[in-house]
């Protein structure tokens, strides 16, 4: 689905990802776990054209994407849902559901088709259909995560980039936000590449993992293995540690 | 009783250039919406409105409303040249600096026009002839009503067009949050080039439609642009209803003032009113506070 081979990026001056290659299967979930400032961002960034590669291969589906404008990598399957969730704060609910299927009303004749997924959404979210009218702004934290990520939905993506989708949400609401992202994949069979700082939560529903330190992928492996890891344990996990979502 | 039927009279003139400059300020409100550029070259788009009609129709003897077409779609293709030639090139430009090139871009336009036409005040027909209409005790001219109908018009049309279509649901997206709007796809420069086509649309139209009752020149942009920025101010730059309401209110206080107490403070009250505003409510007078949670 996705490989990307010796990426380098710059963040100004700051060398943030250095030769980063990472591969991602049709249907997996793969978490991206690493301190703060190792370059988990700057990769999902670097993918969805935000920032610009400097250099390295990003194929998707065997084709390139790199150097291509944000708005063709989108139409081309890749969707990501922002750190922080950013989203559109006056307009409504559904306006910014729609304003997630943009190009595909550019593209014309999918009206119908937006509207089923439109539906689709409020299925998945029933909470955001008892605020479609609302604007987004007044949503609490977790709803606002659910409506960004549906907004990303919303373009049909083949692969899905999720940026610590559980940053500063209450753990039961975190619980929630988890379990979206198993149903996404047992029920749409969309690809996921996740970055979380809560690193044990990802690794569990995660197949595979890589982890970043300093710009560089220090270890891959399975998920599992990298739970059982001592290395990663001590450096991310907080060996012993019962976190809440886990009783 | 004298003083009421004249206070009428002012009040429907000064609704009528508070129209004008209330469009004026929307189409400064469109660009700054999308770019947190104020374009001092706006006033320019509004000048070539008129000007551009009176050239079609006394050298090419073109019919009035295929020269208002003319018009307009000349000064959109100008305002999309503008953006493309002075606006987009400088990517990473700071506000200020790009505000300062439209200040350049505005005196360039109206120093060609100077050129090309001459420095001479003409006098655009009106559309449907003068013969006044007498309107509780005061009289309107035809060309008021033009004013009116077109206000309302644009009012709905842009209403629509911001909530109604996918397009200006976007444009105010990415006045909101450029980052996210990238993210789903929407081409930001494209939504720059659009709100700078709609812009000079929009002052063109404010342009043509004032010029039978006001006359117009090479200058006449640097005033109507002023009074057009005094309005989206005292909306607190928004693109809707607050932009129009202050536009209103300013006419009518213009013309009130000028009546009650000399047409040589006209301006003056204009002014006095911007930096009132800019003083005591920044934000507009019609703003409340957002409603944001984190």
């Amino acid at each position: 689905m996705l490989k990307i081979k010796n990426l380098n990026t710059y963040y100004g001056k700051v060398h943030a990802l250095k030769n980063v290659s990472l591969h991602l299967s049709k249907g997996e979930i793969v978490t991206l776990i690493g301190a703060n400032g190792a370059g988990k961002t700057t990769l999902l960034n670097s993918l969805s054209a935000i920032i610009p590669a400097a250099s390295g291969e990003l194929l998707l589906e065997g084709k390139s994407i790199a150097g291509l404008p944000a708005d063709r990598v989108v139409s081309l399957g890749l969707s990501q849902v922002p750190e922080g969730r950013q989203v559109f704060n006056p307009l409504t609910v559904e306006e910014n559901l729609e304003l997630g299927a943009y190009l595909r009303y550019r593209a014309r004749g999918q009206q119908g088709a937006i509207k089923e997924d439109l539906q689709r959404m409020f299925a998945m979210f029933p909470r955001l259909e008892e605020r479609r009218r609302q604007a987004a702004g007044t949503l609490s934290g977790g709803e606002q995560q659910m409506l960004a990520i549906g907004r990303a939905l919303m373009a049909r993506p083949k692969l899905l980039l999720l940026d610590e989708p559980s940053m500063g949400l209450a753990p039961l609401v975190v619980q929630d936000i988890f379990k979206v992202i198993q149903r996404l994949r047992s029920e749409e069979g969309t690809t996921i590449l996740l970055v979380e700082q809560n690193a044990r939560a990802a690794l569990k529903v995660a197949d595979r993992g890589y982890v970043l330190e300093t710009g560089k992928v220090i270890l891959e492996g399975v998920a599992s293995e990298l739970l059982e890891n001592k290395d990663v344990q001590r450096a991310y996990l907080g060996r012993d540690k019962k976190e809440i979502w886990e009783r | 009783m004298e003083f009421l039927k004249e206070t009428m009279q002012f009040v429907i003139s000064g609704l009528a250039t508070g129209a004008i400059y209330a469009l004026i300020g929307l189409s400064f409100a469109i660009i700054y919406n999308s770019t947190g550029i104020i374009n001092f070259a706006q006033g320019e788009f509004v000048m070539l409105g008129g000007v551009i009609t009176i050239f079609c129709i006394t050298a090419f003897k073109l019919p009035i409303l295929i020269a208002v077409a003319v018009a307009i779609l000349g000064t959109t293709a100008v305002g999309v040249v503008f953006e493309r030639l002075a606006i987009r090139p400088l990517k990473n430009a700071t506000p200020l600096a790009l505000i300062i090139i439209t200040i350049g871009a505005s005196i360039l336009i109206r120093g060609l026009v100077m050129l090309l036409w001459g420095k001479d005040t003409q006098a655009l027909p009106a559309f449907s002839g003068n013969d006044p209409i007498e309107v509780a005790g005061a009289t309107m001219l035809p060309q008021h009503i033009w004013i009116f109908g077109v206000t309302l018009l644009v009012i709905a049309g842009n209403r629509f067009f911001f909530h109604h279509t996918i397009t200006g649901k976007a444009m105010r997206a990415c006045s909101f949050n450029r980052k996210a709007a990238n993210l789903v796809g929407i081409s930001v420069g494209r939504m720059v080039l659009l709100s700078f086509g709609i812009s000079a649309a929009l002052g063109s139209l404010a342009g043509v439609i004032i010029a039978p009752l006001t006359m117009t020149a090479y200058d006449v942009g640097v005033m109507l642009g002023l009074k057009g920025f005094c309005a989206a101010i005292m909306g607190g730059m928004g693109s809707g209803l607050g932009t129009v309401l202050g536009g209103l209110i300013l006419g009518t206080l213009e013309s009130l003032g000028a009546g009650w107490i000399s047409s040589g403070y006209k301006d003056a009250i204009a002014f006095l009113i911007l930096l009132l505003i800019l003083f005591i409510r920044p934000q507009g007078l019609f703003k409340k506070g957002e409603t944001e949670r984190v």
